[in-house]
């Protein structure tokens, strides 16, 4: 398969993550320009001033908490008109959740499931159609190896990241004949602020890895990408345990 | 996010670079410079650390929390005019250098290593061989801002809060955290440096290379000391400047070898070093050799190797760097000092001496004054490490020198106060939240 030009008219959503100042940076590097989405100005504010002096020829910002989902529309359509064109929208808002709070209360798995999955999927409805008349663009969106499987030490979590999954293989289905790339991005662990209070083993990866590993995932349009790609791996194996002895199993 | 208020003080450890000593920790990652002071303070005292490649304690604080600045890593602001560049306190030297290098800049003073955080690099205002043209990494910083365990913000510069600026370059952590930097970097054409390796034999010739070779900006000498007799004190002075010649300014590559393990620690001997530092001498054939070096292995040759301190074993390594003032005549301290080592059976690795420049320093704990500088690295082996350290200690405080705190594990409170007797007036800047092994080390008889 041909290789995309490299993304140049930028929308990030969740802009202050860890990952996506991985993606971010090298692209920066290259002279691209920017619409920034993230709920905390200040922080807004570091990364907007690091990715111009890294070289993105422009940055705008926007401060905005994305579980508001009446808001998107006006949002993106001013991304749109600011960067002229979109060629590639990264979703990168999440949390990460407790699961023993969590799984007590409805209350929070349900603002877990709005944030990881209801947003996205309001952000996601409007880009896909957006991409789907323009004929060309990137949508890519960081869900999570654990989509993959229920576990019980995180299954609120992974449950919002699983339906996003299913969610983005229909609508990659559906528009990937008009030429539009829809990439299900899949990190394992990494070392970002939302994983700080986990102790951490050999298997964290560093941000700036991981986001190499989607700028290529993107390049190579991929449709799933496991990153780092060890994860490929290691998801395979944990698919494949049947479910009889999967329950049994302390994961 | 929820997060355990008790301190852990376990895995994973932090160490410095020289693995000596072991001392457990809490540790808490900072990734914005609004995250201190924290929601939730500590129990324990907290001591900032950067990149952990300072050699001894400093860096560590036994049963406190470490607050974790590599998160800080952003660029906030460059001027290509002037050559100011604005970052957050944990942006590595590397960092700047694969953004500054394309540009046409390089860092106005650099140490044997591009992996320290530029935090860091202010908390123990660290030199170069540059030194005797361009004085400390504190020169050239411009301004920064530190911020209290109690929320106060100070910017700081010479004119600005000037006090705190001169007590928190090489104030080793101790008043606060530095949460951004200005630093000036320096114009470059070209990666290369223009170099020049010559032998010497003893001290008087090393003394008179570095005199005849004032206006080189770069210069330093390895010095063998394990050869005795003939031998005594041989060594490469190497100098350089920055080529005027314009060529490409690309990125480094990233290196790719790295220590994977713990060297058994019998590799490192008086034997095995004898023989490295034996070819490592009779590697440049003649009495001079000229080239044009790349600058990554100019300035870095260890940096290519990663994890290189497991070369000396789990145990880790003692580092120990000394300043002497002139002497007239022979200089009998350094001479003393090599005598010392050769006596004791034990052999330095890395053994690196330097003519430092008058160039005040603008902290108040600055290491660097005129005169010769000596830094070395021992295998932790034992009494017989501590005993040799203990006395080329002494040696330094009985010629008016003094010893690093950032390459230093074992000198005294006796021995700190005497080399730093403004100690006391530096104390009052001190967070009364932070600590640090090194500096509970050092005052415990204050």
């Amino acid at each position: 398969m041909a290789n995309s030009p490299k993304p140049s008219h930028i929308l990030v959503l969740g802009a202050t993550s860890a990952i996506a100042i991985g993606v971010m940076r090298p692209l920066a590097e290259q002279g691209a320009s920017f619409y920034l989405v993230a709920r905390n100005p200040e922080k807004l504010k570091a990364v907007a001033s690091d990715l111009e002096t890294r070289g993105a020829s422009a940055v705008f910002t926007c401060v905005m908490d994305l579980d508001d989902t009446a808001v998107h529309e006006a949002m993106l359509a001013e991304a749109a008109g600011k960067l002229e064109t979109i060629d590639l929208a990264l979703i990168a808002h999440g949390i990460l959740g407790d699961q023993e709070h969590d799984q007590a209360s409805f209350a929070a798995t349900e603002a877990i499931l709005h944030t990881n999955f209801l947003s996205a999927v309001s952000l996601i409805t409007w880009l896909a159609n957006y991409f789907e008349s323009t004929h060309q663009g990137t949508l890519a969106v960081i869900s999570s190896v654990a989509g993959d499987r229920g576990r019980k030490s995180n299954y609120v979590y992974g449950a919002s990241k699983g339906a996003l999954n299913i969610f983005l293989e229909g609508v990659r289905n559906r528009i990937d004949r008009s030429g539009v790339h829809v990439l299900t991005i899949k990190p394992g662990f990494v070392a970002t602020p939302m994983t700080a209070h986990v102790p951490q083993n050999a298997l964290f990866a560093h941000p700036a890895a991981v986001g190499r590993g989607i700028l290529k995932a993107i390049e190579k349009r991929k449709d799933v990408a496991y990153v780092p790609p060890i994860w490929a791996l290691i998801m395979l194996v944990i698919r494949s345990i049947p479910e009889a002895i999967f329950k049994k199993l302390n994961l | 996010m929820p997060r355990n208020p008790q301190p852990k003080f376990e895995s994973p450890k932090f160490e410095s670079w020289g693995r000596y000593p072991k001392l457990e920790a809490d540790l808490i990652p900072l990734s914005w410079t609004t995250d201190f002071p924290l929601p939730q303070p500590p129990a324990t005292k907290i001591l900032p650390v950067g990149a952990g490649r300072s050699y001894g304690d400093v860096c560590l604080l036994e049963h406190g929390t470490l607050l974790k600045t590599r998160g800080l890593d952003r660029f906030l602001h460059f001027d290509p005019a002037t050559g100011i560049l604005r970052c957050e306190a944990g942006v590595t030297l590397a960092e700047i250098l694969d953004f500054a290098v394309p540009r046409g800049f390089f860092l106005p003073v650099t140490p044997g290593t591009k992996y320290v955080t530029v935090g860091g690099a202010i908390a123990n205002d660290i030199h170069g061989k540059n030194h005797h043209i361009a004085g400390t990494f504190g020169s050239h910083v411009l301004r920064f801002e530190l911020v209290r365990s109690d929320g106060a913000r100070f910017e700081c510069s010479p004119t600005e809060n000037a006090d705190w600026f001169a007590a928190t370059i090489s104030g080793m952590g101790l008043t606060g955290l530095i949460t951004w930097v200005e630093i000036r970097l320096r114009p470059i054409v070209s990666r290369k440096i223009q170099y020049k390796g010559t032998k010497f034999v003893g001290i008087d010739e090393f003394v008179a290379l570095s005199k005849a070779s004032a206006h080189t900006e770069y210069t330093v000498a390895w010095i063998d000391c394990v050869a005795i007799g003939n031998n005594f004190a041989r060594g490469i002075f190497m100098q350089g400047d920055h080529s005027t010649q314009p060529e490409p300014l690309n990125r480094s590559k990233e290196p790719w070898l790295t220590l994977p393990l713990d060297v058994p620690e019998f590799a490192l001997n008086k034997f095995s070093i004898g023989l490295f530092n034996t070819l490592y001498y009779n590697k440049q054939l003649g009495k001079e050799k000229t080239g044009l070096v790349d600058y990554e292995p100019f300035f870095y040759p260890l940096d290519s190797l990663l994890h290189w301190n497991r070369m000396y074993g789990k145990s880790g390594l003692l580092q120990f760097q000394c300043v002497l003032p002139w002497e007239d005549g022979n200089q009998m301290g350094i001479i003393n000092i090599l005598k010392a080592i050769t006596a004791s059976g034990l052999a330095s690795f890395l053994a690196v001496i330097k003519v430092f420049g008058d160039v005040p320093s603008p902290g108040m704990l600055s290491f660097p004054a005129p005169g010769i500088t000596l830094a070395l690295d021992f295998p932790i082996r034992a009494e017989v490490s501590f005993d040799l350290l203990h006395r080329l200690a002494s040696i330094t405080q009985e010629h008016g020198g003094r010893m690093y705190p950032a390459k230093d594990a074992r000198m005294t409170a006796d021995q700190f106060q005497a080399f730093y007797p403004q100690w006391r007036s530096f104390a009052k800047y001190i967070d009364p939240l932070f600590d640090s092994a090194f500096w509970q080390r050092v005052t415990t008889r204050g």
